[in-house]
Formats: structure tokens, sequence, C-alpha cells
């Protein structure tokens, strides 16, 4: 009846109030807001870590796992809430979201493949592995004598 | 399959409606906005696929640190956290626009969609400024045995392993030519016009290049320009196109398309892609920028 040149769409939204809807728009925005400032922190930390003495890669990884789920999160909003899928019939929700379910062996794959090519080349181009290594893990040339093997 | 739960179910798929409860033109704008989806994250996987297969990867808080106007002041993800809240900020316009076009309010379409536009055009005209910054800003790198002054290109660029072995660089250094000296003594101390330095002799300038605080790079990855340059220029592309897809919304308004049509649909489709642009760059943001 709202949009008579339409008639697939058959149930109408009750359409929320002005306020509640002003409500929703605003918490969402704050939401974005705040976790892309927890994302730079997060950034500017994993570069404070970098420039210390002894970077800890655990901590660096977890820094940048905690960051793929927050920008997950912020997906989720602006998906649900901006682009109102979340207020679409699930049939709807269904045809988007298991389609791109289709990204968890695309990423798992590539990412594991980018991988083991690295490890093949580092044990069979040695040039590739002492040219393209960081110094950070041959610095032990410069003190020669102590070669504790920290790494 | 039982009859209970029809009972206060819809019969989705029994025909004779949709079962998605949508109008064509915004399936089909989901279902373009998928396979686009697919498209940014094929470019960012195979990103990913290359960066985990090499050694040395460069510090984006190294590559991105400088800010308009700044100088040669050390702001890591200063800029680029402008460029996102203007990408969030124009989609909250945006929903706004929809919200007003629900309401069929025309002046509040116009005023939501012209602040829209402004915002994508900020941040167009922000990385603009970036890629310009990247590719002209030029540093320090040790190859071929002798000191070269780089930009990121396609071609190489200057993001590299550092160097510590200060016998190589003085090395280097004696083999660099005069023109490529008076870049490397500028770039560091501005103090000197470049005509002035170029008067001076090759050893005068060796003095004045101080290695320790140069900070000078191998080549770093050939595969990072490529990729910066071809994700976030795909990226601007779509951004681009949003804009002259909302411009041609904002004329449609003003001329009354939408009031004589009865509704305002076609803002909550340009919407759609408005707000998948802002999606897209969430994750262009997270795997160049923060990881």
């Amino acid at each position: 009846m709202e949009h008579p040149a339409f008639e697939e769409v058959t149930i109408h939204h009750e359409h929320q109030d002005d306020a509640t809807f002003k409500k929703k728009v605003r918490k969402t925005t704050i939401l974005l807001s705040v976790i892309t400032i927890i994302e730079l922190i997060i950034g500017l930390s994993i570069y404070t870590i970098h420039k210390g003495e002894n970077p800890s890669a655990l901590l660096v990884l977890m820094f940048k796992g905690v960051v793929c789920i927050l920008t997950l999160a912020k997906a989720y909003y602006i998906v649900s809430v901006f682009m109102h899928l979340g207020d679409e019939i699930r049939n709807m929700i269904m045809t988007i979201i298991v389609p791109l379910l289709l990204f968890v062996w695309f990423i798992i794959a590539f990412i594991a493949d980018g991988n083991s090519y690295k490890e093949l080349r580092n044990n069979y181009d040695k040039h590739f592995k002492e040219t393209t290594t960081p110094a950070k893990h041959q610095k032990t040339e410069a003190p020669a004598e102590h070669k504790s093997g920290k790494e | 399959m039982s009859t209970t739960t029809t009972m206060h179910k819809t019969k989705w798929w029994s025909g004779g409606k949709s079962p998605f409860n949508l109008e064509y033109g915004k399936v089909m704008m989901w279902y373009f906005l998928m396979s686009d989806a697919f498209t940014f994250g094929a470019f960012l996987i195979s990103y990913g696929t290359i960066r985990f297969s090499q050694n040395f990867w460069p510090d984006p808080n190294v590559v991105f640190n400088a800010f308009p106007g700044a100088g040669h002041a050390n702001l890591p993800l200063a800029f680029v956290s402008v460029m996102t809240f203007i990408l969030i900020i124009s989609s909250v316009t945006m929903v706004l626009a929809v919200h007003a076009g629900h309401k069929g309010d025309k002046q509040g379409v116009i005023k939501w969609m012209v602040w829209t536009i402004i915002g994508g055009l900020a941040f167009l005209g922000c990385q603009a400024w970036e890629w310009h910054h990247l590719i002209t800003g030029e540093h320090a790198v040790l190859a071929n045995g002798q000191i070269e002054m780089i930009g990121q290109t396609m071609g190489g660029n200057p993001w590299g392993n550092l160097v510590h072995d200060n016998a190589a660089l003085t090395a280097a250094l004696n083999n660099t030519p005069h023109e490529t000296l008076v870049q490397l003594v500028h770039s560091h101390d501005a103090s000197h016009a470049t005509g002035e330095l170029a008067a001076m002799t090759d050893v005068q300038l060796r003095g004045m290049v101080d290695l320790a605080e140069m900070h000078v790079r191998e080549k770093g990855p050939l595969a990072f320009g490529g990729y910066f340059y071809g994700i976030t220029g795909f990226h601007g592309f779509h951004v681009f196109s949003g804009v002259v897809i909302n411009i041609i919304m904002l004329i449609m308004t003003q001329k009354d398309v939408f009031k004589n049509r009865g509704h305002y649909l076609m803002i909550e489709k340009a919407g759609l892609y408005w707000h998948f642009v802002d999606l897209v760059w969430v994750f262009v943001f997270l795997c160049f920028y923060l990881i």
C-alpha cells in the first residue's frame, strides 16, 4: 500500500518513529567510532612494540587478531543497521550470507598456500632467505662472539 | 511440512509473492554488491597470499606516517584515521537521507545527499594527497652498491629492511652520483636550496650526510606498491562512482522525479552502494594500514 508500484513487497516493516530511529543511528555511529579508535590504539601499540627492544611476535599476532575481530564487528553493524539487512526477512538474509561463507575456505586455503610457498623457498633457496629475512634475526653478527641464538 | 507451522508463518515459497519481500531493483543491488564483495575479497586475499609468502613486509606505521601540512613529522596512522572517519560520517548522512526519503521529505533528502557527496569528495581529496605524497616523497635506499632516492611506485618502494651495515653504507655513499647526493642532503636538511647544493663538490656533500639519522633501507617487496595502488585505487574508483551516482540522485530529487513516482526507493539503492563502499574501506583499512 505504501509502494503501490511494487507488489513484490507483501509485508511492510512498521516504520520506526523518529526518536527510536535517531537513537539507533546515534548508537551505531558511536559504536563504529569507538571501535575505530580502539583499532587505532592497537595499531599504534603494535608500532611501539616493533620499535621496542625485544618485539614479542606472539603479542603482535594477538593484537592483529583482535583488530580483525573488531573489523568484523564493524562490518556486522554497517551491514545490519546501515544497510538494513537485519530488518529484511530471513530468506533475504540467507541468500546474501550463505554464499559469502565461501570466504572461509578462500581465506584459509590461500593464506596457507602463501605460507607454504615461503617455507619451501626458505628451505630450498638460501639466497632468498638470507637477503629478505629482517636484520633483527641476523643481529648476532655485530657482536659475533656470543651467538646465543635468541630467535 | 507440518501444517501447524504454516498457520502462523507466511508461506514465502508457495508462489504468488516474492520470497524475499523486496522489490526487484533492491534484490539485484544486493546481488551486485555480493559479487563486488567477492571481487574485493579476491584482491585482498591475493594480497594476503603474497604477503604470507614473504619473509619481510613493510610496517604500515612506517609507510603511512605523513599528514598534510605537518612536514616530516612522524604521525603514524593519523591521516588514514581522518579518512576513515570521513567515510563513516558520510555513511551516517546517507542513512539520514534514506530515512528522509521514507518520510517523503524532499528537502531532507537534498540536505543529507549534499553532505554525503561532500564527504565522498573529501575522501577522494585525501586519497589524492596520500597517493601524491607516496609517489613523490623520495627516501634513501641502498641498491646496486649505491644510494638511490626513490618514492613508492609500481616499480619499487623504499620500505625494505633497515640497513645496519655502516661499512656498506659508506662504500655506497662513495659510489653515489652527484645529483642523488644533492637530493639526499636536501631531503633531511632543507635549509640549503638545491641550486646551492648542486654547486658543492661530492666530498662536501658526503660530509653533510649523517648516515646514522638517515635510516637507509633496502628496497621493499616489489608487490607492495602494486597491491596498494591497485586495491586502494579500485576502492577509490568505487567512491568516485558512488559520488557520481549520488549526484545523479540529488539532481533527480531536485527535479521531483521521486516525488512524482511516489517513493524514494532509488535513494535506498544508492544508499546500499554507498554503505558498501564504506564497508570495503573497513577491510582495506584493516589489511593495509592496521596489520
